[in-house]
């Protein structure tokens, strides 16, 4: 179905099938959530600043699980600047479709902005870790 | 499609050219609309009976001494009189015009909630309520002190008497406001026998009838339903129009909902006193030109007949429930049900299936389709649903299956 094959590509689905950023870890310093009471989909991301490492409780459609993971790959490292620079380029990304080759797989999910109802999808993981550094930063 | 189901005066083809949405194209695909249990296309009746008022003859209604304000007046108040003959109400001052469904419920629970329940009365509603059945009546519990309970549904999505019994045990409940037909599940609910439960135990009935009244005959007399409430742009009508019918004596006793104009008798600035029913509901300029078309929606399915109506779509269900089985799981087993189905398909989430479907321009719902307590019952957090209208083919129920393998195919 070559129609969708521009979002639902592999490395999205490979990505909700086996993801590597899923579940709640045993430590982490700041934690987040994203809802969408649109559709019930939601996502809680957990923050370990040693490394920014991230994690994320998804609960939703393979977009914004997608997302969840791409998103923790792409912040591994970063700090909140950072990390909140990439999350505009990220959203420029999926309003306009166009791909931005600083963000690497992330651009995997550009042919969302075809879908105007699904946007939200691949942002609100990005809402959560924004709340997640909100946290962090408060607490110091 | 079995011949046999099809009733010879149902050209189903020549109720396709009526109407034009219809044959638009989406993604470059051809347009499979399976939404329409949350508003249905327009006929070109109706299309054209709001362009002619607009046009023709239009002006404000209630008001004017001039030929256009009468002209207007006289088929706006025409439409009431439809209204009444088409649930079979036994006036026309049974009927009240509102925006929709939900704000049909709305005023039912300001008035009638606040005038006729006294804290400490109950109101029962069912595990399988929109939206729009649930936050009324928790807006008047918590404004007003009474107490809000909820009858189990079985797991076939069915009204279970049982917990109903329940429910009703300690005499307080004043009121059964109970959905008609799910907009999940398709379940319709037995009315008659509701309302005479209702009725038996001392308690008046709403129905909500935004899904029921769209595919078969309601008679509010037969079901001697206290309260009935319906959306016009579910019924091939456009938004903006809603329908309240109650009896009279019940409207009659019920205090206003909305202040302003056209709803007074006589207004001073010590005290107003209040229109008779239903013109005391119908404060300010109604919805002229949606209720216009909202009697050319009327006049449209009357046209073909329900029993029509109801036999295409009975086929169109039992195709889709056959089809679908081997692809997905169908929510909820109602021995009388309709065409609203709600699904879900392993390891894919509804709104993947709605997009990717979307692609090859079949038009579905997904998500919790305002009722998230029933999600919950069933132990879900969003479905897809597919619904059926008048204009719905076997063909698009064919293009709905292969699009779900194809679905499929992406999720293996």
């Amino acid at each position: 179905m070559s129609e969708t094959a521009d979002l639902y590509q592999s490395i999205i689905m490979a990505r909700i099938k086996n993801p590597s950023h899923a579940g709640k870890p045993e430590t982490y310093d700041a934690e987040g959530e994203g809802d969408n009471p649109m559709c019930g989909d939601r996502v809680h991301v957990y923050l370990q600043r040693d490394g920014s490492r991230i994690f994320h409780e998804s609960r939703g459609c393979a977009i914004m699980i997608a997302s969840a993971e791409l998103m923790a790959d792409a912040v591994a490292g970063l700090n909140a600047a950072q990390i909140a620079q990439r999350r505009a380029a990220f959203e420029a990304v999926v309003n306009t479709g166009a791909k931005d080759p600083a963000l690497g797989e992330l651009n995997a999910l550009a042919g969302v902005s075809e879908y105007r109802s699904r946007i939200r999808c691949a942002t609100l993981p990005w809402s959560a870790l924004a709340l997640a550094l909100e946290e962090d930063q408060k607490n110091g | 499609m079995s011949a046999v189901l099809k009733p010879d005066h149902f050209d189903l083809a020549a109720i396709r050219k009526d109407f034009p949405i219809l044959s638009q194209q989406v993604h470059g695909k051809k347009l499979v609309f399976l939404d329409s249990a949350a508003s249905a296309q327009k006929p070109r009746a109706v299309i054209d009976a709001m362009v002619h008022a607009m046009e023709k003859e239009y002006a404000n209604v209630h008001r004017g001494l001039h030929w256009m304000s009468e002209r207007t007046s006289d088929a706006y108040e025409a439409v009431r009189d439809k209204t009444a003959a088409f649930v079979n109400a036994a006036a026309r001052e049974e009927i009240v015009f509102t925006r929709n469904a939900t704000e049909s419920i709305n005023l039912v629970a300001h008035t009638f909630g606040r005038a006729a329940l006294k804290p400490g009365d109950a109101i029962v509603i069912s595990e399988m309520e929109h939206h729009a059945n649930i936050v009324p009546w928790q807006m008047l519990r918590d404004a007003h002190g009474i107490e809000l309970r909820i009858a189990k549904i079985t797991d076939a999505g069915e009204v279970d008497f049982a917990s109903l019994d329940q429910q009703f045990a300690d005499g307080k409940v004043k009121l059964l406001a109970i959905t008609h037909m799910s907009n999940v599940l398709g379940s319709y609910t037995p009315a008659e026998r509701l309302a005479k439960f209702a009725h038996a135990n001392g308690a008046k009935i709403l129905l909500d009838g935004s899904q029921a009244i769209v595919h078969r005959q309601v008679d509010v007399q037969a079901i001697d339903a206290d309260f009935y409430v319906f959306s016009g742009h579910k019924l091939y009508g456009p938004s903006g129009i809603g329908v309240l019918y109650a009896k009279l004596a019940i409207l009659d006793a019920m205090p206003p909902f909305l202040g302003g104009g056209d709803m007074i008798a006589s207004v001073s600035y010590e005290k107003s006193t209040w229109a008779k029913p239903p013109h005391r509901f119908e404060a300010g300029t109604p919805a002229i030109l949606e209720t216009i078309g909202l009697g050319a929606a009327i006049d449209y399915v009357q046209a073909i007949g329900f029993s029509a109506i109801a036999a295409h779509e009975r086929a169109l269900t039992d195709h889709a429930l056959n089809i679908l089985s081997p692809l997905v799981k169908i929510l909820g087993s109602a021995q009388d049900r309709g065409g609203v189905i709600s699904f879900t398909m392993a390891g894919a989430h509804a709104h993947d299936i709605a997009t990717l479907l979307d692609r090859q321009g079949i038009a579905v719902r997904a998500g919790h389709h305002c009722a998230e307590p029933l999600m919950g019952r069933l132990g879900v957090t969003s479905t897809a649903r597919a619904s059926f209208a008048l204009y719905t083919t076997m063909e698009e129920i064919d293009a709905l299956a292969a699009g779900l393998i194809r679905v499929k195919q992406v999720f293996a």
